[in-house]
């Protein structure tokens, strides 16, 4: 479809899809700018990462999402699918980090636990005595695991396998407790395929708790009980300090600065991807990319930090926000 | 014949009566426990509700006396809505009213006292009335959430500073405030007009109300006619066979289907092949037909079938055509029954949030929807949103939207009662 045809079909607001985390932020970012322009509030959809580059992959023209939010970034497959649809020049916007808490109830005791002690304590299968040998998870207190934790029964909740929380909390916490054990670490060279089956299996015998996709349940149910822990992110931690914190990571607490600053092991980039096919064609798209990337918005002290968005070093932001405005598009070929 | 060992049937009789009556009492006393059980839960649900949202429809406001300065609104001369600075007169205002706040870190935090919305009530008021530009006005606008939750006590000034949202200053100010009387908590019109927003004092249901409304026209327009038209067919005039048989069984069915089901019918048909819009209540409206049919067209039958065959008989002989039978008799006879069925197959249709997840409804829309194409939501998917959102103060404004929910749907099935009452006959 040419950019001539697009315009007169006519879609006047901008259309957002994808991601449960970024939507928050989105959503400020688009109330703010809808209010603050001549131009109509754009519409965000939350349908997580992958529905929404789904969507945003399956062509250029109004019924085609002009961005799509992502916890993670585009994966090479998506980007090829985009390209056998016409989607090409796609234009990657970090915004900024957000970190994945562990947290309690605020009248429990705080604890201090390694990324190991997250992995023990949570995978399906841990490793036995013997070299190369797994046995099915056997500990069921926190003194099991590390003699230095109290002896309470491990009890987590955490999002259900559709949540990018869950991927980021498997890939960053998880993982990064497996390879800890130096035999597990050398797999991921020779059989990959075992390596993540190992180190991103959580279990299913109770401790586990999948408790969907609605944090704010995580933290109603840590407040009824002290002993149980319970897996977010840093944005509704910020927002019920009274009531939760979070426990020490390889002994960082998650905090705003730490989390900025990269010291907290367990945190993640936040993107969102934009069709240069549609700047200019989509009325207020290109409005939308500037709010989102100025000062006011993903700034030190801008209004998304205050939703609890960590934001980006100030070389970061600058030179992103240059990209954004020069439209330059991703670099990843498509195969 | 000895009458001493061998009882009569009327000895047999009360010797069996305690153990029957012994039995009626239990079955009754676990029939009452069950419904209290049900009354307990609904006592419950009610009242957590109730306790948790009512306080929604109140806000707290405060009252600035802003002066409309020519120099900031129109620096050229020129005035341009979009580009004046409305969030500075507000900041001069609130400064005038707290003066000790010096430096810029007491006045960032002093800012975040008022809504952002106060901004928007400005400008909304410049651009209604162009003239009072130069003026000094006294107004009452929204405080910021955070200060909403404080006065409704939703957060405790108490606990140390770091783990609550206002710091030991802001508090002092809100105090001082509230001491000249600039502080007032008022009836919340903002949640009945308008759309939804990511700043909980602005946030309102109106948009989720008329997507919801736009649906339900739909599916009325649609479903009733449809359902009943099938309904006539299905039980005067299709003949009785294998394929009469089949249909039945799968309307039957089809009223037993999970409703995310029509959800993904409705995206593959609708938005994949009829290329209808996303987000759209039309779409909305048509997958919620194709949800309510089965239950119209099976409560439809139902009432058809209540007209006794003596009226049709009748009418026959007399000399009525099989059509004029439908017409003049059985349907105005059946049809209290059949809008009873299509106000519960709506109220059911109002309720529905899984279906329109599928077809893009889920979403965060601002404006409210003013046509059957605009993007909306409706209000249950409204509720989940709000449910999900981190933000304290979202969480009594969900509770007061389950509230307007169940009104709405209280409504409806208090007219589908009175239509039964009032209009139906009994043979």
């Amino acid at each position: 479809m040419s950019a001539g045809a697009l315009a007169q079909s006519g879609r006047d607001y901008v259309y957002i899809v994808g991601s449960s985390t970024v939507y928050p932020f989105a959503t400020v970012v688009a109330e703010r700018f809808g209010r603050s322009s001549e131009f109509k509030t754009p519409k965000v959809e939350s349908t997580g990462s992958g529905g929404g580059l789904k969507l945003f992959c399956d062509g250029v023209g109004v019924d085609y999402p002009d961005v799509a939010n992502s916890s993670r970034a585009i994966k090479q497959s998506e980007v090829d699918s985009c390209a056998a649809n016409g989607v090409t020049d796609i234009i990657e916007v970090k915004i900024g980090y957000d970190g994945i808490v562990f947290a309690n109830a605020i009248k429990a005791e705080t604890m201090t636990l390694s990324r190991a002690d997250i992995f023990l304590a949570l995978a399906k299968e841990v490793p036995g005595e013997a070299e190369g040998e797994l046995i099915e998870n056997p500990y069921q207190t926190w003194a099991d695991v590390n003699p230095d934790l109290p002896a309470i029964k491990i009890e987590v909740l955490g999002p259900p396998p559709t949540s990018g929380t869950r991927d980021a909390f498997v890939e960053l916490a998880m993982e990064g407790g497996c390879k800890k054990t130096p035999w597990i670490a050398a797999l991921k060279s020779s059989d990959k395929n075992k390596y993540k089956a190992i180190c991103h299996t959580i279990r299913e015998d109770g401790h586990f708790v999948e408790a969907g996709e609605n944090d704010n349940l995580i933290v109603q149910k840590l407040q009824a009980n002290p002993d149980a822990f319970g897996i977010f992110g840093f944005s509704f931690l910020d927002q019920n300090m009274e009531k939760v914190k979070g426990s020490l990571v390889d002994g960082v607490e998650p905090t705003f600065d730490a989390i900025a600053d990269g010291e907290y092991p367990v945190s993640r980039p936040l993107y969102f991807y934009a069709k240069k096919a549609h700047v200019d064609v989509i009325p207020g798209l290109r409005g939308f990319l500037r709010e989102f990337t100025s000062e006011r918005a993903w700034g030190e002290e801008g209004y998304l930090s205050d939703r609890g968005l960590i934001p980006m070093p100030d070389a970061e932001r600058k030179a992103v926000a240059t990209a954004v405005r020069d439209l330059t598009p991703l670099s990843m070929a498509a195969e | 014949m000895a009458t001493s060992d061998t009882k009569t049937t009327r000895q047999k009789v009360e010797a069996g009566l305690p153990r029957r009556r012994r039995k009626e009492f239990t079955f009754k006393l676990l029939g009452m426990f069950a419904t209290a059980i049900g009354i307990v839960f609904l006592g419950l649900f009610f009242a957590s509700l109730i306790a948790e949202g009512t306080s929604a429809f109140k806000q707290t406001f405060l009252k600035l006396d802003i002066e409309l300065s020519e120099d900031v609104l129109a620096p050229g001369g020129e005035l341009d809505l979009a580009y004046a600075d409305f969030d500075g007169l507000v900041r001069t205002a609130l400064r005038a009213e707290i003066p000790e706040a010096s430096g810029r870190q007491d006045r960032r935090e002093l800012y975040r006292i008022v809504s952002v919305g106060a901004a928007y009530q400005l400008r909304d008021l410049i651009a209604q009335n162009p003239d009072l530009m130069g003026t000094i006005q006294s107004l009452w606008v929204p405080a910021s959430s955070n200060v909403d939750m404080l006065i409704k006590g939703n957060i405790d000034a108490n606990i140390e500073e770091a783990l609550r949202p206002l710091s030991d200053k802001q508090i002092g100010w809100v105090r001082q405030l509230q001491d000249k009387g600039r502080l007032e908590s008022r009836f919340n019109r903002a949640l009945f007009t308008n759309g939804d927003s990511r700043e909980p004092e602005l946030a309102g249901i109106k948009g989720a109300v008329m997507g919801s409304v736009y649906m339900l026209l739909v599916t009325m327009v649609l479903s009733f006619p449809i359902g009943v038209a099938a309904a006539i067919y299905l039980e005067e005039f299709a003949p009785r066979n294998r394929w009469s048989d089949l249909i039945e069984v799968n309307i039957n069915n089809l009223a037993a289907v999970p409703s995310i089901v029509f959800g993904l019918l409705g995206l593959a048909v609708f938005i994949n092949w009829a290329a209808l819009p996303r987000s759209a209540p039309l779409v909305g409206g048509l997958v919620l037909t194709l949800l309510t049919l089965p239950v119209i067209i099976i409560a439809s039958r139902a009432a058809i079938k209540a007209v006794p065959p003596s009226i049709r008989e009748a009418a026959l002989g007399l000399g009525a055509s099989q059509t004029q039978v439908v017409f003049h008799h059985v349907l105005p006879l059946a049809l209290p029954g059949m809008l009873t069925g299509a106000i519960i197959g709506m109220s059911r249709a109002l309720g529905e949030s899984a279906p329109l997840l599928m077809i893009g409804m889920v979403a965060f829309i601002v404006d409210v929807p003013g046509s059957l194409t605009d993007p909306a939501t409706a209000l249950p998917v409204q509720i989940f949103l709000w449910a999900d959102s981190p933000e304290r103060a979202f969480a009594e404004r969900t509770s007061a939207a389950i509230i307007v929910l169940l009104g709405f749907l209280l409504v409806m099935n208090l007219t589908a009662v009175i239509l039964r009452k009032r209009m139906e006959r009994r043979w």
